[in-house]
């Protein structure tokens, strides 16, 4: 038994050691990058959220939510009565697009979901997190 | 539910929500000498349509039955108004379609109809078919001792309205409310001009209401709740003791005081606009005597969306707001505080609705 603890000690510190060597230490460049990135998927957001073609009967999302606002999304998951269950803003964001915009209802990883979702929460920024509330 | 089915249904629900109203005596003023300075009467605003042309005689089904909905309503009450109030943005993108469809649909109102333009009316063709269906943007006429004037308080600065190569995308600039390449409203000189001299025979004592699509006051820019020569305008109306300014555009309900200057908001009959202090990252100037609406359950699609039946009484207004799913509200002109004022929730916030 002893000689197993000590045996997983030590290719725990190899492991470690290894790792610290390995791993890498972000960079000012990459944390540009992740940002640019990131920041490119907003303003995707913003074309989804302002899209025509979103739904079927050319309502937009901003037509109701200008600059995103009223959409709460510090508020999810949370329970949505109206479904029935606890819902993410991805659910309501597909609710939205069947009913308001007569739409059919994307994918939850589909990209222009990510998309609306990082605008929606960047619109957003800064508001403390408050999951459940109504 | 077929249109036929849904038309009669609500004639018998806003019977129930109407004729109460209609039973509401309002007082006025007797002078001094024991004549009365002005005759009481009843006027609705219906507003902001945004009737949204799909494809050819295809309309965005949910605004529609917004505005038929409020037609047939008003067509109920009782007594009649002496006019109804169209208060700008009948079309979504300005389309030759879209304010005819909302003509055929307002002819139904059984009063005369004056008519108002809204930004989404005007910046396809620049108002070229709105005007050639219902006349001047601007113009007055005196009711029952009130001066009455429309304004159009929807123009932007010369540069920015001729820059645009497509007219489409212009209309689509400044129909999207938050679309940072937009630009904001003014009534401008030429209005500013006409006003004064409008105004210049008409006596200090005479009540005045003043409609204009957008606000004439100062709230919030990033969204055009927002006139850039409110101030202008507001100087030239300060002289006359009852001045009353009946705006749209805002999708909700607002009101304020500047002076004799009392300000009423109306409510549009497509869908609500939240208030812009639910946007964080905006700085916004919202009047502090507002007692805002609730915030609207999505899933009734008529939530806060409405239309409103105006008295006129002693040269002030009293508004009230025909609220499908809430409960109405009257915002009234309170003689002794000299400012407008919810009936019913101006000392306390409205409690929070519990279905949204």
């Amino acid at each position: 038994m002893k000689k197993i603890l000590k045996t997983i000690a030590l290719s725990t510190l190899s492991l470690y050691i290894t790792t610290m060597l390995q791993a890498d230490e972000f960079t000012q460049k990459d944390l540009d990058l992740w940002m640019a990135e990131y920041k490119s998927v907003v303003k995707e957001g913003r074309k989804v959220f302002t899209n025509p073609k979103l739904g079927t009967n050319t309502v937009t999302c901003n037509e109701c939510h200008p600059n995103a606002s009223n959409t709460h999304p510090e508020t999810y998951p949370k329970f949505q009565k109206q479904l029935g269950k606890v819902a993410t803003m991805a659910e309501m964001i597909n609710w939205c697009i069947a009913n308001p915009l007569e739409g059919k209802k994307m994918a939850l990883d589909d990209p222009r979901m990510t998309a609306l979702i990082a605008y929606i929460t960047q619109e957003r920024k800064g508001i403390k997190l408050d999951p459940g509330k109504h | 539910m077929k249109r036929r089915e849904f038309l009669k249904k609500t004639s018998i629900l806003t019977a129930g929500t109407i004729l109460p109203m209609s039973l509401i005596e309002v007082a006025f003023a007797n002078e001094a000498d024991g004549s009365k300075s002005g005759e009481n009467f009843t006027f609705a605003v219906i507003s902001d349509a945004h009737l949204q042309q799909i494809k050819g005689t295809k309309f965005v089904r949910n605004w529609d039955m917004g505005l038929k909905k409020a037609v047939a309503e008003c067509n109920l009450m009782n007594p009649k108004p002496d006019f109804i109030l169209f208060g700008g943005d009948l079309g979504q993108l300005g389309k030759a379609a879209e304010i005819d469809h909302g003509a055929e649909i307002l002819s139904a109102l059984n009063s005369p109809v004056k008519m108002m333009l809204g930004e989404h009316d005007y910046y396809l063709d620049l108002g070229e078919h709105w005007m050639n269906r219902f006349g001047d943007p601007y113009y007055s006429f005196d009711h029952k001792g009130v001066h009455i004037v429309v304004l159009n308080s929807i123009l932007v600065d010369e540069k920015w309205t001729n820059k645009w190569k497509d007219p489409m995308e212009r209309m689509q600039t400044m129909a999207g409310l938050d679309d940072p390449n937009g630009s904001p409203f003014m009534v401008g000189l030429q209005q500013r001009q006409w006003l004064k001299k409008d105004l210049e025979n008409i006596s200090k004592d005479t009540p005045i209401i003043v409609f204009s699509h957008s606000p004439l006051q100062k709230l919030y820019k990033g969204w055009n709740f927002w006139t850039d020569d409110a101030e202008l305008v507001q100087d030239i109306l300060k002289p006359f003791k009852k001045v009353n300014v009946i705006y749209a555009h805002v999708h909700q309900i607002q009101y304020n005081k500047i002076g004799n200057i009392a300000f009423n908001s109306v409510m549009s009959t497509a869908w609500p606009w939240p208030y812009p202090e639910t946007y964080s990252q905006g700085t916004h100037y919202m009047p502090k005597m507002t007692i805002k609406m609730n915030r609207a359950d999505p899933f009734f699609e008529r939530d806060a969306t409405g239309w409103q039946m105006i008295d006129v009484h002693s040269g002030r207004v009293d508004f009230n707001f025909q609220l499908p799913n809430n409960k109405n509200r009257t915002v009234a002109y309170n003689e002794k505080t000299e400012q407008p004022e919810d009936m019913e929730f101006q000392k306390e916030q409205i409690p929070p609705q519990t279905h949204y």
